[in-house]
């Protein structure tokens, strides 16, 4: 009984939430730091394209893991450089990484692949079994750990909350800055990785369909904090098993139910706890200010 | 201090003219991004004005693509005055195309074709405005941010217009995802020089509109409460002016206005509500109030430029080997980035400085 809970339920939950999980915890550190992280999604994206792109080529899933993580840096990199250097602003410039890079996979795909945005099939034993989920696990104690035990967690508090502060003990705020976009282009790409070539055999066209946003709500639930934020995301990990396992089942009446209901649960989740049960400056003090 | 190193032009024209090359600059990145793909971007840049400027029919679709971008960008716009950003107008416009759809479904007993389009316009600018006001009041009365929830509003849009879609008003004759086709009375004329472009005299009547908005938000008391709120709202409200008013009916007007695609999707092309019909045009209207810096008026060319860009990328599948129209993406990227990226402007300047130092 407990076992077939646990095959049925608890571990598709958490092979699921792995992408979400990643991406919050990267969207986390960014927030923290004190720049506003919408992007995700398209690092998400990106990430995921890539891993799939090396993994084929190298037939050898680490590689497509680096890959995922390293073009996923890249990107959150050139949105570093134009909101702590050019000035953009974050929500704006977030919107723009966010459709460049829907553009990226169908523009490669199609050189390389002659394909409008999908890559070819990975075989199964060039693929990941279970070891993103310990990767998983390990990245979860690690930002639960270095946030609250840390001199660069606390760093990157300052950065995101109290900036005076940390500028007047000498620290540059603009590094811790750099430091939390660049995490969350790592982790995002690596959750953006695991969906391509661990959940999935392949990348398909528009493959993170609004996983990033998904984290990004996962991130605000959990108040900016590593474990609440990593609940949030099994919560939402949760809901989309739901969503497949209800896919055509009759529940009551004579129709099944109809998914697009489960589909918009985490959305209408966020907003309603968002409006209605949290109190209203949880968020970073310094979000989203230029210093 | 700070203009000390500025030639001294006006600050309106001067961000017009950043917008330009701002503009220009993200465009021809994505042009030189092309040879990547082993094509030349002057023959990209030729295929895109081509396609939209070619024939009759092409420059009709541009249009076309124009009106849904007018729509996007004022979403955006307005609300911004009163100091808030709408990511929602993708949930906006396609509510309020589903909501046009539903019209010509409740609606099929109209005889008169004034009351026709007047009842889908009321039904799609309502829908909309709902969409919208929904996010504003939730930032006015409890203060949740509205580029968080108007983010969320855009998933529950898709959900509920699906389902809408697949389970209610499902053509039953059709295979496809889509609505009960509208009677003719419902159907807006497209205007013959476009050689069966959809596109007629909306294009006129939403450029007027746009017009009479830059009226409105300029001369009226309306207009000024905006401006206050997003200029310093704890001042506005010193003076009576309430921000959550402002907040809720900015954002309501920007819904609706978003939902009028419904005019331009539905009772102008499609006919029908068909799932998936927007390319993130709401997405694109955050480009296009960017690029006109916030000025209504501006939208109007910043829309054609958009409308130009989407209606010639169309033909890149078949008039280049390797790029796709997906290069729309990448270069309403490039643009948005050139034209927000204000440091830039500061750089010949800092290194200017650096070097005499």
């Amino acid at each position: 009984m407990l076992e077939e809970v646990f095959s049925n339920w608890i571990l598709p939950t958490l092979r699921v939430s792995t992408p979400l999980i990643f991406a919050a915890l990267g969207g986390m550190w960014c927030e923290r730091s004190g720049v506003v992280q919408i992007g995700l999604e398209g690092i998400m994206l990106v990430g995921a394209f890539f891993a799939a792109v090396v993994t084929h080529y190298t037939q050898n899933p680490w590689w497509g893991i680096g890959a995922g993580m390293l073009s996923g840096l890249l990107l959150s990199l050139g949105y570093g450089l134009t909101v702590l250097r050019l000035k953009a602003n974050q929500i704006v410039a977030g919107t723009a990484f966010n459709l460049f890079a829907m553009g990226i996979p169908p523009f490669l795909s199609m050189i390389w692949y002659d394909s409008t945005g999908s890559t070819p099939v990975i075989p199964g034993d060039a693929l990941f079994r279970s070891a993103p989920l310990f990767l998983m696990v390990a990245s979860v104690v690690l930002s639960a750990v270095f946030y609250h035990r840390s001199k660069f967690g606390l760093r990157i508090r300052f950065a995101g909350e109290h900036p005076k502060a940390l500028e007047s003990a000498g620290i540059s705020v603009r590094g811790k800055r750099w430091q939390g976009i660049a995490l969350s282009g790592a982790l995002a790409g690596l959750g953006g990785a695991t969906l391509s070539i661990y959940l999935a055999s392949s990348f398909s066209r528009n493959m993170s369909s609004g996983r990033g946003f998904i984290a990004l709500a996962a991130v605000i639930l959990g108040k900016w904090l590593p474990l609440p934020t990593v609940a949030a995301c099994l919560l939402f990990g949760f809901t989309e098993l739901l969503q497949i396992r209800l896919q055509g089942v009759v529940l009551w009446g004579e129709q099944p139910v109809p998914v697009q209901w489960i589909q918009i649960l985490p959305y209408l989740i966020t907003i309603v706890v968002l409006a209605f049960a949290m109190g209203r400056s949880r968020a970073p003090k310094a979000l989203g200010g230029m210093e | 201090m700070k203009n000390s190193d500025q030639l001294r032009i006006p600050h309106s024209i001067r961000s017009f003219l950043r917008s330009v090359v701002g503009a220009i600059g993200g465009l021809l990145a994505g042009l030189l991004i092309c040879r990547f793909a082993g094509e030349s971007p002057g023959k990209v840049l030729t295929v895109l004005l081509n396609s939209s400027f070619g024939s009759g029919y092409d420059f009709g679709m541009t249009l076309f693509y124009m009106a849904y971008f007018i729509l996007a960008g004022l979403a955006v716009a307005i609300p911004f005055k009163a100091g808030l950003f709408n990511i929602g107008g993708e949930g906006q416009l396609t509510i309020g195309a589903l909501a046009a759809a539903w019209a010509g479904v409740a609606g099929a007993g109209i005889q008169s074709p004034v009351l026709a389009v007047l009842f889908a316009t009321a039904a799609s600018f309502l829908a909309g405005g709902i969409w919208g006001a929904i996010p504003g009041y939730l930032k006015a009365r409890r203060g949740s941010h509205e580029v968080i929830t108007t983010i969320m509003m855009n998933f529950i849009a898709a959900g509920v217009t699906s389902y809408f879609t697949l389970y209610v008003l499902k053509d039953p004759d059709s295979s496809q995802a889509e609505t009960i086709p509208l009677s003719m009375v419902f159907q807006l004329k497209p205007f013959a020089v476009f050689n069966g472009a959809p596109m007629g005299g909306l294009i006129l009547a939403l450029m007027a509109m746009t017009l009479v908005l830059h009226l409105v938000l300029r001369n009226s008391v309306w207009g000024y409460r905006l401006k206050a709120t997003g200029e310093n709202e704890t001042a506005g409200s010193t003076f009576g002016i309430s921000a959550p008013g402002a907040w809720l009916s900015s954002m309501f007007v920007a819904g609706g206005i978003a939902g009028l695609t419904g005019l331009v999707e539905v009772l102008g092309n499609s006919h029908r509500f068909k799932i998936g019909f927007s390319a993130d045009y709401g997405f694109v209207g955050i480009a296009v109030a960017l690029v006109a810096r916030g000025n209504i008026l501006g939208i109007l060319p910043s829309a054609f430029l958009f409308g130009v860009l989407q209606k010639g990328a169309g033909s890149l599948d078949l008039e280049t080997d390797k790029v796709t129209r997906d290069l729309t993406y990448i270069i309403q990227g490039l643009i948005i980035l050139g034209v927000a990226s204000d440091g830039l402007w500061e750089l010949p300047a800092r290194l200017w400085r650096r070097r005499n130092a």
